[in-house]
């Protein structure tokens, strides 16, 4: 059997084992990449910078815990950049899944990395409403409609930050991070266009190529699978290296991505060379034989 | 069978060495939560090889998990708060005590009514009935999709598309800004035409369905690559857990 032929026939866990160690390599080894800011990223991390303090951010989280490796890089980036820059955050989720995903960001970054923001005042957790788009669509008019309490309970005009909101004009800015339906589409559909709010996104990056159309009419920025959170990490990094020293998944995340993406681009190159030799071979063959092509 | 044992024994002997190489220097994790985390990512992770019984049984706790999670967040998150408090409020004084003392609104037996009728679905004698419930559900979806459907996703995308070809910055031509704009208007218009079945694809009209087709496949192909990083981000983000939180390898 030749080279190519056994190329061929490759055992698909070979491949996977590869994949394996491509990727457990450099997890070890810590090797990363650095990053550079992309448009599309920027403006999102340029129109944060740009609100003043005590400006409102809603923070719509449309994720499940199976994209986490994803979604929870940029969360948490933008939670800090929203923190640091004294802006009010609104949290609140169109999955059921998001509901207890606000709370775990609340204690990680707010809480633990903020500890004087106030609950209430700084920050809010809104938790889970059903209703998807509909959900939408009704607070693009009245969010206390739907909202007549926070996620702990407690009535909703006794939330101090909440007194002022009528409805999604009311907030600077949206920020939908998602990964599927419904997402940063439908607060592209039903929040932003009809309400005139400025929407961004962070999608994950099977979603993202369907999102781009939106960009920059629709929508105000789009951080695109792992690499915009690393994007986003590296830009805050760049405008506060006090947080160098916090942990940037994104970053780290993108060093064993390469890696994994180099081996694959190999195998697309090896998989396509067998494909023409053995097509060519067949073609010998088959010519040797005698039959017309 | 001896094939099976080759790879159970690379897989033992690359956890093995791992384990020795950092032995002395980092504890393994003593988190019971942790461990049940790293035993079912493996479970799951095994079915890379075959399918086996570790991997059934991770993959019937992921159902039956997620089947409960959702039941109570249905619960807890929609018919408690949306319904029974709406209709009596006084019933959810335990948990909700903010809406407790709100007049009750007992328009929403209507929708408690439709839920009912959908419910009828499980009656061997009367599943038609679930019907007009689904009807209403479709009715009112279609009507409230259309209308944002056609203003964002069908006007919004044509003004995105109607762009200068040429752009200008401060009087002077923007090459990169122009080239862009090119692009997006080609292939918006030879994707269209590639889809354009009435007239025979030859001649200049043949032309621009194949830069069509072209522009679809660029298309596709980004997509693959934006599939790839999504999957080998969960595959980087599990190998940090199992080397990081579990075994302790890395920070």
């Amino acid at each position: 059997m030749s080279f190519f032929e056994t190329i061929a026939n490759i055992d698909r866990r070979v491949i996977f084992l590869f994949i394996g160690f491509a990727v457990i390599i450099p997890v070890l080894l810590s090797f990363s990449c650095t990053e550079e800011a992309s448009p599309i990223v920027q403006a999102i991390f340029d129109k944060i910078e740009s609100l003043p303090e005590g400006s409102k951010v809603l923070m719509s989280f449309d994720y499940g815990p199976s994209t986490v490796p994803e979604i929870q890089p940029m969360i948490d980036a933008l939670l800090r950049h929203c923190c640091e820059k004294n802006l009010r955050i609104y949290m609140m989720a169109l999955w059921g899944t998001g509901h207890n995903l606000i709370s775990e960001s609340m204690v990680d970054i707010i809480e633990h990395e903020f500890p004087h923001k106030v609950y209430g005042v700084d920050y809010v957790n809104l938790g889970y409403k059903a209703g998807n788009q509909g959900l939408i669509n009704v607070i693009l008019t009245d969010m206390k409609k739907m909202y007549t309490t926070d996620a702990v309970g407690t009535e909703i005009d006794a939330v101090p930050m909440m007194v002022d909101i009528r409805n999604l004009k009311s907030f600077d800015v949206i920020l939908s991070l998602g990964g599927g339906f419904p997402g940063v589409k439908e607060w592209v559909l039903f929040g932003g266009d009809p309400g005139n709010v400025p929407v961004a996104g962070g999608a994950t990056a099977v979603s993202a190529p369907l999102l781009y159309p939106y960009y920059p009419r629709q929508l105000l920025g789009l951080l695109g699978g792992i690499k915009g959170a690393a994007e986003y990490e590296s830009a805050l990094i760049k405008g506060y290296p006090k947080f160098k020293t916090h942990s940037h998944p994104g970053i780290d995340m993108m060093g064993p991505q390469t890696v994994a993406h180099i081996v694959i681009v190999i195998f697309i190159v090896i998989g396509n060379i067998t494909f023409f030799v053995a097509r060519r071979k067949e073609g010998d063959e088959r010519g040797e034989r005698g039959i017309l092509k | 069978m001896r094939k099976d044992l080759v790879w159970l024994f690379v897989g033992v002997l690359f956890f093995g060495l791992l384990y020795i190489l950092n032995w002395g220097v980092k504890v393994i994790s003593t988190d019971l939560l942790v461990w049940v985390g790293a035993f079912l990512t493996l479970a799951i992770l095994s079915f890379l090889y075959q399918d086996n019984p570790f991997y059934k049984f991770a993959e019937h706790l992921f159902v039956g998990v997620s089947a409960a999670y959702w039941m109570c967040m249905g619960f807890w998150n929609t018919l408690v708060p949306n319904l029974i408090a709406k209709i009596h409020p006084p019933i959810v004084k335990g948990v909700l005590p903010a809406i407790a003392e709100k007049p009750p609104e007992y328009w929403y037996i209507i929708p408690a009514i439709l839920g009912i009728m959908l419910l009828m679905r499980l009656s061997p004698k009367a599943p038609w009935i679930s019907r007009w419930a689904l009807a209403f559900i479709v009715g009112t979806t279609t009507g409230l999709n259309l209308v944002r459907y056609l203003r964002s996703d069908f006007v919004g995308q044509i003004k995105s598309t109607l762009i200068p070809v040429i752009v200008l910055q401060d009087g002077s031509l923007t090459i990169g800004g122009s080239f862009s704009n090119i692009v997006v208007v080609l292939g918006v218009l030879c994707g269209l035409i590639y889809f354009f079945f009435s007239k025979e694809h030859k001649g200049m009209f043949g032309v621009a369905s194949r830069v069509g087709i072209y522009i679809l496949m660029i298309t596709f192909g980004a997509s693959f690559g934006y599939t790839v990083m999504a999957r080998i981000s969960l595959l980087v983000g599990r190998m940090r857990f199992l080397l990081g939180d579990w075994l302790q390898f890395v920070q």
